[in-house]
């Protein structure tokens, strides 16, 4: 039973604060005080000496030491024996405390020779937890957990309507929920303050991830469950590998961890540092790493630019194999996993890179079996030279195609999802530097000897640029030069490309289909099943409209056009609709229904989201206030082949008659359900005004029961007033005779 | 139909009623006139001109020959319809928030404000229904609201009870004859101004508006709260229709807070619920600041409403609107109409 202001014990009044053992609090929470031991080392490991030898022997172990700092005259106290020899350990008095901290973090470990390795460690340490009997004398068998069956990660995903979740943060709650289409979402779990201040899913939707003041946490499993913690305080983005066995997180504040700011699970090596990149399986920190400066450039007037963050910074391989992070300018460091090691000990140096993409997928190349990953980099017009696009290998370190550009003011990296392609987005100045035109260097990587492809046909700038998902057709946003200081953001056009129909299923040039000019629009969401696109206008205070697009329309043949070469697209606008304050868009993980959302993230008007199914037809909408996030819950890749993918869509139809079905099913029962509710509403109240009306009767109320109307007295005695109307038509007057 | 746009007043309007055969609407502001209107057409009959301060309320007696108002000048004035005669004054301590006749038209009924040291009171005279006769001044109950202050009020089916919104939120039922207070409960959120109080015809119950951005249907005699009606913005006014089962709720963002926001995000849009399934029917736009008031014609043609923009805005019930049913209705009805 918990204790209750009642059942306190009486004698509190005499009771002796000298009985309690505070000895356990005591070395709990013990303060270092400060011994002005502080300075001083142990070193352990090193050779046992003859007397005669021992200068010598100190001699080549200061060398070592003031390597980190400056060891005090007559610093090194080396004891001897009762043999006369010297006992294989040392006492090192530095300068200052911080040279001793160094000395411990830099040569503990460090080889003397072959047999020898020197152990250091600061005496306070020695002292605190080598004093007798914090060491066990006996050896104790570690125990084992036994195993525990834990949740399910991916049972959501048996649901058997086949539906998908989000996750929905507002105000102060996150929740779960299944979508069901115009139906109010089906809360799975909805948790007050679940987060700090967002989350986010893991990329196959195993985990939630939560974000708070001291780390992260994942969640998951039916029960909703913390699945793991990772300790980093003051935590701002985090960041998972593409198979979710790594995660990366980082704070714009180095941590600080020491003896007085103990961290669970992190140790003096993350002191200091930004990220940490932990194994997820463990909860253990693999390594970590501290931010670089970007090296600030400055805009045509002197002004120091201040330039955005890249993130992720660490960025993953397809299959985890590898991280890599870029140093600007310079070379881009590669770390193999899961040891975290740089790979061949030494970045690879390139010379003004400005920015780098792995393969989103593992390349296959033609005529290449060996095992590789791809990455794509390019760098600037530097001196004489050219800029530079180029395709390197890992781990071979490979270049496997470059290509020379000119007159360059920045590019774009864009892969499509299979790694079939990547498209450079160059954008090129005039040699005046006055106007700006986009170019697009196609490169297509599973082609022999990679060709590349240059469409240079548009004359305009391109502000965005999106591969359709598993496809080869794309989708541009072009602007016209920008007018400086005008409040009206330009018009824009939206352009389609798709290849030619060759014979033999190849894949043909990239041939432009459509431009749709005098937009607004600015962003562009491919669904993740491909065909469908939604062109959409984010951030702006005046339209709001969001075009769904179909690729593959199935045009009647007569309509379909002769002469021109067939292209791989048949173009069709579905709808378009308007979703005023709209600022995230979010396709749901099987392409099937489209959130937008109006975030409390960027505004407070009308927060809320609403639910489009493909085609762009409004199933729901709700305005919630400070609605901030709505997520899909991502889904990890389909386990069927390929025969199996194609055997289901070959029997759509038969599988899509029972869907409908089923759908009937569900709606007939709702329906009814909503309708018997409201019979049962309506012959209550009639009911309870039948009961009302009696009431009044009894009481004699006339009025009322006339709704309000006074009865006038001389109803009874009728009054009828014969008006007689005469009209005179015409008058003519005639004299007769 | 096309809604008649009446731009008589250069303030924001306070309430708006109809008389009870419907063909009259009178209208306060906050420009201290009182204009009366053809409803059918918009065109204007009359002013009634006296009041010293803005006006807060207003109510024509049954017969259509009395019309009571009252203001910021506190005083309650009785004017001659027909005429525009000032019959009475009646001067108070504070302003007056509420006129109301009850359903006979013999009681008179107002609401003080409560301000400088006066409790908010409601106050009730006998009215002598000939526009000839001397009023009185006698008060035939007086009833002090010391518990928080109340700001509308009205007399029940047979003038049996008065019942009273207050500004906690709460709804309290007195003794029409003894002023003696029978029940009260909180009715709407704890702090959150009842904001309007409307009968239906037979004054078995009536609906309330809040800041709380509710609105809900309330039974006279139990003040059992019988439905509720969400919204998404506090609401100044809410009516009942005769005729349909519907209930006409408006308001808008609170006037201070209109300047920092857009027209649309003020939400200033007459919405209409099924006041049986509570359910959403429709909206109506037009004015560009909080509705203030809408008043049903007591026939269920039409309604008005009376907006902060200083506009009242007058609707007549298209055909579509009679012929709108639930399915449940049309059995009901189908029913009815086999027996």
């Amino acid at each position: 039973m918990a204790p209750s202001y009642e059942n306190l014990p009486m004698e509190d009044d005499e009771f002796d604060e000298s009985q309690i053992d505070f000895t356990d609090l005591e070395e709990q929470y013990q303060v270092r005080l400060d011994e002005g031991l502080d300075a001083f080392v142990v070193i352990d490991g090193l050779p046992v000496v003859p007397e005669d030898s021992k200068a010598k022997l100190i001699k080549f172990v200061l060398r070592k030491l003031n390597s980190v700092g400056k060891v005090k005259d007559d610093g090194v106290f080396m004891p001897l024996g009762d043999d006369g020899k010297t006992e294989g350990y040392a006492f090192v008095e530095y300068n200052a405390p911080s040279e001793a901290i160094a000395a411990v973090k830099q040569l503990h470990g460090t080889p003397l020779d072959k047999r020898h390795t020197m152990a250091v460690n600061k005496l306070t340490d020695i002292d605190r937890y080598g004093r007798e009997g914090r060491i066990d004398e006996e050896y104790h068998e570690p125990h084992i957990e036994s195993f525990q069956q834990t949740d399910h990660l991916r049972s959501w995903l048996g649901d058997p309507e086949g539906r998908d979740q989000m996750v929905m943060f507002r105000g102060e709650k996150v929740g779960v929920f299944w979508n069901n289409k115009e139906e109010a979402p089906e809360a799975v779990v909805d948790r007050e303050n679940w987060t700090e201040s967002f989350v986010q899913w893991s990329p196959q939707g195993t985990f939630l991830t939560s974000m708070h003041a001291q780390g992260v946490q994942l969640w998951g499993g039916k029960a909703w469950s913390r699945q793991k913690r990772f300790a980093h305080p003051g935590v701002n983005l985090v960041d998972f590998s593409p198979t979710e066995k790594y995660i990366t997180t980082w704070s714009h504040r180095p941590l600080q961890v020491d003896e007085n700011h103990p961290v669970p699970s992190l140790s003096l090596e993350e002191d200091g540092k930004n990220y940490i990149i932990w194994d997820i399986a463990t909860g253990k920190p693999l390594r970590s790493f501290t931010t670089l400066d970007v090296p600030s450039t400055t805009d045509a007037e002197g002004n120091p630019v201040k330039k955005k963050m890249q993130w992720p910074t660490f960025k993953w391989s397809s299959d985890d194999k590898f991280v890599a992070r870029m140093i600007q300018g310079q070379s881009i460091s590669i770390y193999e996993l899961p040891r975290m090691n740089l790979l061949d000990k030494q970045a690879i140096k390139i010379e003004g890179v400005m920015d780098f993409e792995w393969a989103p997928a593992t390349p296959k190349r033609e005529g290449i079996k060996t095992y590789e990953q791809l990455f794509c980099y390019w760098t600037p017009e530097l001196g004489s030279n050219p800029a530079k696009v180029g395709l390197m290998t890992v781990p071979t370190k490979e270049i496997v195609r470059t290509r020379n550009l000119f007159n360059v003011s920045d590019a774009k990296l864009h892969w499509q999802s299979d790694a079939a392609y990547v498209c450079v987005k160059v954008d090129r100045h005039s040699k005046s530097k006055k106007s700006l035109a986009t170019n697009l260097e196609i490169f297509r990587i599973k082609e022999k000897g990679v060709p590349i492809e240059v469409v240079d046909s548009l004359k305009d700038t391109v502000i965005n640029f999106a591969w359709e998902p598993h496809g080869n057709r794309f989708v541009l946003i072009t602007t016209g030069e920008i007018p400086a200081q005008s409040a009206v953001p330009p018009k824009t056009s939206v352009s389609f490309f798709a290849p030619e129909k060759i014979k033999g299923g190849a894949v043909g040039n990239f041939r432009h289909v459509r431009t749709i000019e005098k937009k607004n629009s600015n962003a562009i969401y491919w669904s993740p099943k491909g065909r469908f696109v939604v062109v959409a206008t984010l951030q702006s205070q005046q339209s709001f409209d969001l075009d769904f697009w179909d690729l593959s329309f199935d045009k009647p043949k007569e309509e379909s056009e002769k002469g021109e070469k067939e292209l791989n697209a048949n173009l069709q606008l579905m709808d378009t609709v308007e979703h005023y304050g709209v600022t995230d868009i979010e396709w749901d993980p099987s392409g099937r229904y489209v959130a937008t959302v109006a975030s409390a993230f960027r505004h407070r008007m009308e927060n809320g989201y609403h639910m489009y199914d493909f085609r762009g037809s409004l199933l729901r909408e709700e305005h919630i206030d400070h609605f901030k996030q709505l997520i899909w819950r991502p889904r990890p890749p389909t386990l069927l082949t390929k025969e199996e993918q194609a055997e289901i869509r070959k029997n759509l139809r038969n599988y899509s008659k029972i869907f409908e079905e089923q759908d009937l099913a569900k709606k007939n029962t709702a329906n009814k359900a909503v309708v018997d509710a409201r019979r049962r509403m309506l012959q209550e109240w009639l009911a309870w005004r039948e009961s009302m009306r009696q009431m009044l009767e009894e009481e004699g109320a006339e009025i009322e029961l006339n709704a309000g109307r006074v009865k006038q007295d001389t109803d009874d005695e009728v009054e009828e007033v014969e008006e007689i109307v005469e009209e005179i038509i015409e008058e003519t007057e005639e004299v007769i005779g | 139909m096309r809604p008649i746009l009446l731009s008589g007043h250069e303030r924001a309007l306070t309430q708006v009623k109809y008389n009870p055969d419907g063909d009259i609407i009178f209208s306060v502001s906050k420009d201290h006139v009182v204009c009366a209107w053809f409803s059918h057409n918009g065109e204007r009959l009359g002013t009634y001109h006296g009041h010293q301060g803005a006006l807060w309320t207003v109510d024509v007696d049954p017969t259509s020959s009395l019309l009571a108002t009252g203001g910021a000048d506190n005083t309650m004035r009785l004017w001659e319809v027909k005429t525009g005669k000032l019959l009475k004054t009646w001067e108070f301590a504070t302003s007056i928030k509420r006129v109301e006749f009850s359903s006979d038209g013999k009681l008179l009924l107002g609401v003080t404000e409560k301000r400088s040291g006066h409790l908010s009171t409601i106050v009730v005279y006998e009215i002598n229904p000939d526009p000839a006769a001397e009023q009185t001044d006698e008060q035939a109950l007086r009833i002090v609201c010391d518990e928080s202050k109340a700001t509308v009020a009205g007399f029940s089916y047979l003038s049996h009870y008065i019942i009273s919104g207050h500004e906690d939120g709460s709804v309290s039922q007195w003794d029409a004859k003894t002023g003696e207070l029978l029940f009260s409960t909180q009715v709407h959120e704890d702090d959150m101004q009842i904001t309007d109080l409307q009968w239906a015809p037979d004054r078995t119950y009536f609906i309330t508006a809040s800041k709380d951005k509710t609105a809900k249907l309330v039974a006279a005699d139990s003040l059992d709260v019988l439905k509720s009606y969400p919204t998404d913005t506090p609401l100044n006014s809410a009516a009942i229709t005769p005729v349909k089962d519907y209930v006409i709720l408006g308001g808008g963002q609170a006037a201070m807070d209109v300047t920092t926001t857009s027209a649309r995000q003020g939400k200033f849009e007459a919405r209409f619920y099924h006041k049986i399934f509570m359910e959403e029917i429709g909206r109506v736009r037009g004015h560009f600041g909080p509705l203030n008031y809408v008043a049903v014609h007591p026939q269920g043609l039409g309604y008005c409403s009376g907006g902060e923009d200083g506009y009242v805005r007058v609707h007549h019930f298209d055909k579509p609107y009679f012929d709108f049913m639930y399915e449940v209705e049309r059995e009901q009805a189908q029913a009815q109409a086999n027996l």
